[in-house]
Parts: C-alpha cells; structure tokens; sequence
C-alpha cells in the first residue's frame, strides 16, 4: 500500500474491509522507520509491544465485521512530552532519560481508546524549548524534505514523522508554535487547539497558560478527526473546557462563500520572505475567488508579543521546572554530599543549556524586585493583545498570516544566537499568548521546493471555522 | 548591561542551579541582550491595564465540579509511585543527608 495515500480514513476503511490487517500496517511502519529514521531522528522510542497488542484487538473487531472505531488500526506516534504508561517518556531531555510513566495522557488514551496504534514517542526540543528540535537531548530531527534544514520546533519529530510517512498522523505540543512552526516547515497540516478544547493531563508542563496538545496531519480532514477524538472536557484537568464538541469533520465541508479574512498588516511587514509572502498572498487570493471577503486589518500590538512571550513562558517554565529535583523521579547526581548539593548538580548535569537559559530568565523574571517590571508588565501587555483580537474578531471571522517569516533554515544556523531563534515564532505566540485557535496549513513551495504555511487564526473555540477555511485552502 | 556576574549567580541559586563558569560568562550575555530586548515592553503604557489572569471566558468554561472522586484516576500504588525512585528504601524516597552534625 502506498503510504502517502493512507488517510485515517483510507487506513481504517483498509482494514475494516480486510485489505490489510493493522498488525501487518503496524509492522509495515515499523520497517519504514527502521530503514528511514537512522537519517531523519524523528522516534526516540517504539512501542511495539503496545501497538501490536492493540492492532491485534482491531484485526479481531475486523475480522468479526463489527465497525471499527473512527482511528481504528490507524499508526500514530506522540511527542515524547506525553506521558505513556510503562513507555519510556523523556521529554526530549536527560534528566527524565529513564522515565517510564505510571499513567497515560488523556489525549493519548483518547487516541487508543478511538482505535489508534500508538508505534512510538517522538523527538522534540528539551522540554519543547526550541525552534528547530535542535535543543534535543538525544539528536537533532531532519527536515525529510531537506536533509540539511531543520523541521522546525519543538514538535519536529512529529512533523518530520507524518511528512517521512512513518506515522499517519500525531500529536504535538505547542507553547509559542511548537505545532504550527514545524508543519510549516515539513508540508503537513498542525493544529493547535483554543486553551482548554484539548486536556493536558499527562503532558509534561512547561508553560501553564500557553501549552496546547494538538494534532499534525497529512490532510485538514485527518485534524479535524483527530481533535473530534481528543477534545473534550476531563475531570483530571481543571483547564479543560466544558464546552461541547462539534463534530468537526462535518462542518469542514460547509462552503467558506461569504466568510470575511482577515488580514493583518503587521504580519507582512520587514523580514518576511519573499516568496513566503507570495506564496500566502496567492492562498489568499484564491480564497477571495471562492467568494470570501478579504479584510485589511490591524493588530497593533503584534511587536510586543515575542518579548511578553519570552518573561510569560520562562517565568511559568521555571516553576513547572523546579519539580526536577532528583528525589521522585529522573536523573540523580551521584556525587552530591548532601541535600542542596544534589538538587543543585542533578539539575545542572540533567538539563541542557537552553532549558538552563530559560530558567535562569524566568527565575529572575519572577525574583523580588522584578517581578512587576516584567511579569506583571507582561501579563498586562497580552491584556492588550488579546484585545487587539477581540476587536479584529468583531469584524471578521478568522485571520490569515504566514506561519513563519521564512522556510525551514539549515541545520546550525541559528543554535549560537538565542534571539534569532526566538524570533522564528514571530507570528505565531500571539495566539498562544491570546487563548485563541491556530491551524498551518501547507499553501506552496519555494524556488528551492520547502514547504510553505498558511496559518489561520480563529476564535476561541472556533476550531470548526479555521478547519473551514483551512479544507478550502487544500481542497483547491 | 542589565544584570551583572553576582546577579547570575544569585538567580542560579534561586533556581537550584551550579553553573560552570563558562555557563555563568554566557548566561551574563545571553540574558542581557534578552532582557535588552524585552525593555522595549516599557514603550507601552499599561497603567490602566489588567494584567491577563484568565484565558478563557470563565462564563463559558466554567470546571467547578462536586468534591467527590468521581471520574478521577484512583491513587498510584505505594509501590507503583517508588518505581521511578533514583533511591528508595521500598517505603519512602530516601535523599543524601540534610542535616550536618
């Protein structure tokens, strides 16, 4: 079977009509990662006891005609920040090197109870701290489109994974991009979730307002599946929304005649890419000829949103980080004479440098003296950011921008200079920062055939819109 | 230059880090061209601005629930919750000594 062609849809209906069986599917992506993944670095752990067991169960539903659940035999693979139970789960990072979690995810238990094969953990940035999965503890992932370039970051094993064809589809994690910016760079479809559609129990925090799990996937359709699977309330998660799901996958084929984009200003301005500003302008233009309306609009405060990211997400990050103490679980120094000492050497030895960074940035951020002048400072600045939105919300019903200012950069290019690599999430923490929904969407390629984004923007809990719209794009 | 070398050292130990002195030296860089170009927040006036404290409309969202355990995962088991333990005496967690006598 050609892997490109295999959809949810396509994988599930091959094995509910008995073309395939999921056990010999499964077998079949485990080949191809075994043969392809030493280059790409995309798997840090498989899981094949767990996915042959479950594909077993699938084939026996199958082979006693009984309708398979909607991901059924369906291979996925999850961001190593979602803990899976009795499955090595490290977070991208030494200091949980020999974690095996004692519980599932909810997103993750979701996928396996809707029929998925889970084949395996995915690389990502340390604790999901990177643009590029450059921040890897184990090993940089490679674009599979281009060897030499980065799949962007942090969820770049998941992105790399659904672009190689060694998962159908997987899950992310997405703090300032970390969903979007990679399927961007890899030519698949990433969505991130409104705060709270999506439970977070089970992923490994690193910053409590910002952080999202949601699905990267070949097609805006195979998405949509997977956040109907996912979303919805938990009781082990207080930030999970009680707010119902539509069924998503239905209202994708509604027509997007009428519908007002937005666009902002301030997301074309200096630094974009030419040909990323082609290419979406294009995507744009063919959205207007399905009849919707194009909207100029403006989000002032668009500049301001990388320097309140980086106090938000380090603040929040040095809190959620200080749990890391070599006591309960993860990595312990082994030379430490006493307490303080080996909480101090576990940490220092157990982190990398950029996670290191960050705490440091954050701990200061949060110490006495300057935690108004900038957290609190930039807590009130996404005050204004988020009204930005609201008032553009009011006139249109989603915003279109690029993903990313550019296309996926090479490998090394940006590791030395921590700026430069933070601004490579230009256009996409302010959703992050606002609580709202973002989808990339794969809208063209440059001269040098990388893969070009859309992202779409919508409102809180409009999911159903940005998919939408994000159908129309791919469809046409 | 926003923050100095003793500045660095004293975040570090906030944050129950050592450093090297090579991290130290470029920590010391790298958090002041950062917080160099998180100063530009100041050309906003926010005195008349909430800080955000909610994400989403709690009206809408709203995750109060029954003080019960109902549909909460059960407790690990004793010997479950050691498993990942560096150290443990199969009771407790055990930690190097706190106290020098």
């Amino acid at each position: 079977m050609d892997p490109q062609a295999l959809t949810i849809d396509a994988t599930r209906a091959a094995v509910q009509e008995r073309r395939t069986k999921a056990t010999a599917l499964a077998e079949d992506f485990y080949q191809r990662i075994e043969k392809q993944d030493p280059l790409i670095g995309a798997y840090l752990t498989l899981s094949k006891d767990r996915a042959l067991a479950k594909a077993a169960e699938i084939d026996a539903l199958a082979v006693k005609g009984e309708r398979l659940p909607p991901l059924g035999g369906v291979p996925v693979a999850i961001k190593d920040v979602m803990a899976t139970c009795g499955v090595r789960t490290t977070a991208g990072s030494k200091i949980l090197g020999n974690y095996i979690p004692p519980y599932d995810c909810t997103a993750v238990a979701r996928m396996e109870a809707a029929g998925a094969v889970v084949l395996g953990k995915l690389n990502c940035d340390e604790f999901a701290m990177g643009s590029s999965n450059e921040n890897s503890a184990w090993r940089p992932v490679r674009n599979p489109r281009d060897m030499s370039r980065v799949p962007g970051g942090s969820s770049g094993g998941s992105a790399a994974a659904v672009s190689a064809n060694l998962a159908v589809t997987t899950l992310g994690s997405d703090t300032g991009g970390s969903i979007r910016q990679p399927a961007s760079f890899c030519g698949v479809v990433g969505l991130m979730p409104t705060y709270g559609r999506v439970s977070r129990y089970g992923l490994i925090a690193f910053a409590s307002s910002l952080d999202r799990i949601g699905p990267l996937a070949k097609t805006v359709k195979d998405a949509a599946l997977v956040l109907r699977t996912i979303a919805g309330r938990d009781p082990m998660d207080s930030t999970s929304a009680n707010v119902p799901v539509p069924d998503y996958v239905a209202e994708l084929e509604k027509p997007v005649r009428g519908l007002k984009l937005g666009v902002p200003q301030e997301y074309f301005g200096e630094g974009l890419d030419d040909e990323v500003r082609k290419a979406v302008e294009a995507a744009i233009q063919k959205l207007s000829k399905l009849g919707c309306e194009i909207v100029p609009i403006s989000l002032p405060h668009t500049e301001y949103a990388i320097p309140a990211y980086y106090i938000v997400a380090t603040a929040e990050a040095s809190s959620n980080l200080a749990r890391f103490d070599g006591v309960r679980y993860g990595f312990r120094a082994s030379d430490a004479g006493n307490l303080s000492e080996m909480y101090r050497r576990s940490r220092d030895q157990g982190f990398g440098a950029e996670v290191k960074r960050r705490i440091m940035l954050g701990t200061y951020a949060l110490s006495a003296g300057y935690y108004d002048a900038y957290y609190l400072k930039a807590q009130k600045v996404r005050t204004l950011l988020a009204q930005d939105f609201a008032a553009a919300f009011n006139n249109v019903d989603v915003i279109v921008t690029p993903t990313s200012p550019t296309a996926a950069f090479k490998l090394g290019e940006k590791v030395d200079d921590p700026l430069a690599m933070y601004l490579a999430d230009i256009f996409t923490v302010t959703a992050n920062l606002t609580g709202i929904c973002g989808i990339s969407v794969p809208c063209g390629e440059t001269k040098g055939k990388l893969p070009i984004g859309l992202q779409i923007l919508g409102k809180h809990f409009g999911e159903a819109m940005i998919l939408r719209v994000g159908n129309a794009v791919e469809q046409n | 230059m926003k923050i100095s070398e003793k500045d660095v050292v004293y975040v570090a130990d906030l944050a129950h880090l050592e450093l090297t002195e090579e991290e130290r030296a470029r920590f010391l860089r790298d958090l002041n061209s950062i917080l160099e170009y998180v100063d530009r927040l100041n050309e906003l006036d926010t005195s008349q601005v909430q800080p955000m404290s909610q994400m989403t409309d709690p009206g809408k969202t709203t995750t109060l629930r029954e003080d019960i355990l109902e549909g909460l995962r059960k407790q690990l088991p004793h010997d479950v919750a050691l498993v990942n333990a560096p150290d443990s005496d199969g009771t407790f967690f055990r930690v190097p000594k706190v106290i020098e006598r």
